[in-house]
């Protein structure tokens, strides 16, 4: 065995060094064709959005019987001004960050607290079957309780954003006090024993003591909740009674019939509905996808 | 605060302490913490799903008076064409769209993990469709593949593009699986980096000194090294395919006639035509089908040992 194991990096030492003296970032070499192959194939993500965008600067005339993929020139900046008095964009937006900002904040501090109290009170009976209690909701798809769930909301006045922003919590509640509790499970228990001792209340050492630790894990309940409150479509639409509160992706949707007269108009919204998030993306990228890998592999 | 402290248990010296435990095992506020959440989540989601599953055995329409009918609505329901289609379409959408989604992400991340020149920049590009609104990109393909394709299939003379997919009854399920899988590979994409970063180089150099091929590096160490990110990366994209609803409406509309209509569509319909017991009787029906998906999903993951 052992001599197995040493036989390896005798013989590897030689090549290892060769490679490693290269300047090259990451001791290798670059693959080219690899490069120009990964290259070509993101025409598929980078087209349609070039495209998207072409069109919104556009006009009809411009767009004519081509392919649309034509440079947009000269630049016709009117389109978004008349998407945005169309659909009233201010408005949809508004409703679509007020809806966000709810489900975020709820998420994070809902499901961090159950997840606490729960991991915290693991040797009780009731906080384990609490906790497989709300785990039901991994099994059950917003279709499936779509229709008394609409019922029940209209008939309680909240067929509104607010409604909307309540059922993003409870619906993602099982999936993150799942999070929460994984990542709670490896902070020593210490550390909050030692602020008790200092005099703290239960609520204070959640505050104060476990909040600021679980901030990773909250970044990324954070980022799922904001990306999936801000691109929702099915709840927004079925619950929201009045047309007027509706958010941005319903709006598009709403629009669709007067959208035909002027497709150009139509792509300008379309592109104030995609902006933010992704602008948001390019800012944060390195938070997002580092908050998207913790939150899969846990 | 000074973690290093010694962590002596708080004493149990309270004679009020026997009392309070009989009453409260716990701090009332670890109570505060999670009766709130429970109270909320049982009235908005468990109830309803409840209220739903009672009135699948009525004839109810959505309002006045109702009577129950027994498993009448399952009976109907399953001899139902647009019901046996929607789940036909779905099964098949969901299908062969996460096997894409998987394929092309396992390639690709595979890639951006590789020795290539702008990595940062070009996983960037790849990660971007993540962030956007399924139903507005759906709009913008809507007119790429109706619209602009077709051009483009007539200048190079490319006839099976040449008309446009989506009104064809037989095709327009592909132009949904193109844009569902476009949406979902960057999160497929992530989550597999996840796994190959986990993968120390070391390995690698080890296995190419002992003279294995590209291929052979593939299969006998990248495939059995991320396979657990492929089963998390399955059930992932599995479970959202069987709701697709955005990509849909956005694309087709459920048409050309019902040809892609999916199931969540059909539930939906419930809310008109008075159909509102019979597509919750549907809506239970899909209950079940993702049920057994997931417990058959568990027990491939309990088979491999849980160690994912």
């Amino acid at each position: 065995m052992a001599t197995e194991v040493r036989t390896t990096p005798v013989v590897a030492a030689p090549r290892v060094r060769v490679r490693r003296s290269r300047p090259v970032p990451e001791g290798g070499r670059v693959n080219w064709g690899l490069t120009i192959l990964v290259a070509i194939v993101s025409l598929i993500v980078i087209l349609p959005l070039y495209f998207a965008i072409a069109m919104a600067l556009k006009s009809p005339a411009q767009t004519g019987t081509g392919s649309g993929f034509n440079f947009p020139w000269p630049i016709q900046w009117g389109n978004f001004r008349a998407a945005w008095d169309l659909t009233d964009t201010p408005l949809a937006a508004s409703m679509s960050l007020l809806i966000t900002v709810i489900a975020v904040i709820g998420e994070i501090l809902v499901s961090a607290l159950a997840a606490w109290a729960i991991v915290r009170n693991w040797g009780h009976w009731q906080f384990r079957a609490t906790f497989g209690y709300l785990m039901i909701a991994l099994f059950i798809p917003f279709p499936v309780v779509a229709l008394p769930q609409v019922k029940l909301m209209s008939a309680i006045g909240l067929a509104n954003p607010f409604g909307v922003a309540i059922l993003h919590i409870l619906f993602n509640l099982a999936f993150n006090v799942l999070l929460f509790s994984a990542f709670i499970r490896g902070i020593p228990v210490e550390l909050e024993e030692s602020a008790r001792l200092d005099g703290c209340t239960t609520w204070q050492t959640f505050r104060k003591v476990v909040l600021p630790l679980l901030a990773p894990i909250s970044a990324t309940v954070g980022i799922f909740a904001f990306l999936q409150s801000w691109n929702d479509f099915m709840m927004p639409n079925l619950i929201t009674a009045n047309p007027k509160f509706q958010t941005l992706p319903v709006v598009q949707y709403l629009f669709q019939d007067q959208f035909t007269t002027n497709i150009n108009v139509a792509f300008a919204s379309y592109l104030m509905a995609l902006l933010p998030t992704l602008v948001a993306f390019l800012i944060a990228q390195r938070w997002v996808v580092s908050g998207i890998m913790r939150g899969s592999i846990k | 605060m000074t973690a290093t402290s010694a962590p002596s248990r708080g004493g149990p010296g309270n004679p009020l302490g026997t009392l309070k435990k009989i009453f409260f095992p716990v701090a009332p506020a670890y109570l505060l913490m999670v009766i709130p959440a429970i109270a909320l989540f049982t009235f908005f989601i468990i109830y309803p799903a409840i209220d739903g599953m009672f009135y699948s055995f009525t004839n109810y329409v959505g309002y006045g008076a109702w009577h129950s009918i027994g498993f009448a609505n399952y009976k109907a329901a399953f001899s139902d064409p647009t019901i046996r289609d929607s789940y036909g379409f779905t099964l098949l959408f969901a299908v062969v769209a996460c096997i894409l989604t998987n394929v092309v992400a396992l390639a690709l991340a595979i890639a951006l993990n590789a020795k290539i020149k702008w990595r940062s920049g070009l996983r960037t590009i790849f990660f971007m469709p993540m962030v956007l609104s399924g139903l507005v990109v759906s709009y913008v393909f809507t007119f790429i593949i109706s619209t602009s394709v077709p051009v483009i299939a007539g200048v190079i003379h490319f006839a099976p593009l040449e008309s446009n997919i989506l009104a064809n009854q037989h095709l327009a399920w592909l132009g949904v699986v193109f844009v569902a899988s476009w949406v979902a590979i960057p999160g497929a994409i992530i989550i597999f980096l996840a796994g190959l970063t986990g993968i120390p180089t070391e390995v690698y150099e080890a296995a190419s000194i002992d003279g294995a091929s590209a291929w052979m590096k593939f299969r006998r160490m990248t495939f059995p090294l991320l396979f657990g990110f492929l089963v998390i990366n399955t059930i992932l994209t599995f479970k959202n395919f069987l709701n697709v609803y955005d990509i849909v409406v956005g694309l087709t509309g459920g048409g050309p006639g019902t040809a892609t209509t999916s199931v969540a569509q059909t539930i939906f319909s419930g809310f008109f035509n008075g159909d509102y017991a019979y597509q919750m009787a549907n809506a239970v029906i899909f209950f079940l089908v993702t049920l057994l998906f997931a417990i058959f999903q568990l027990s491939v993951i309990r088979r491999r040992g849980g160690g994912l």
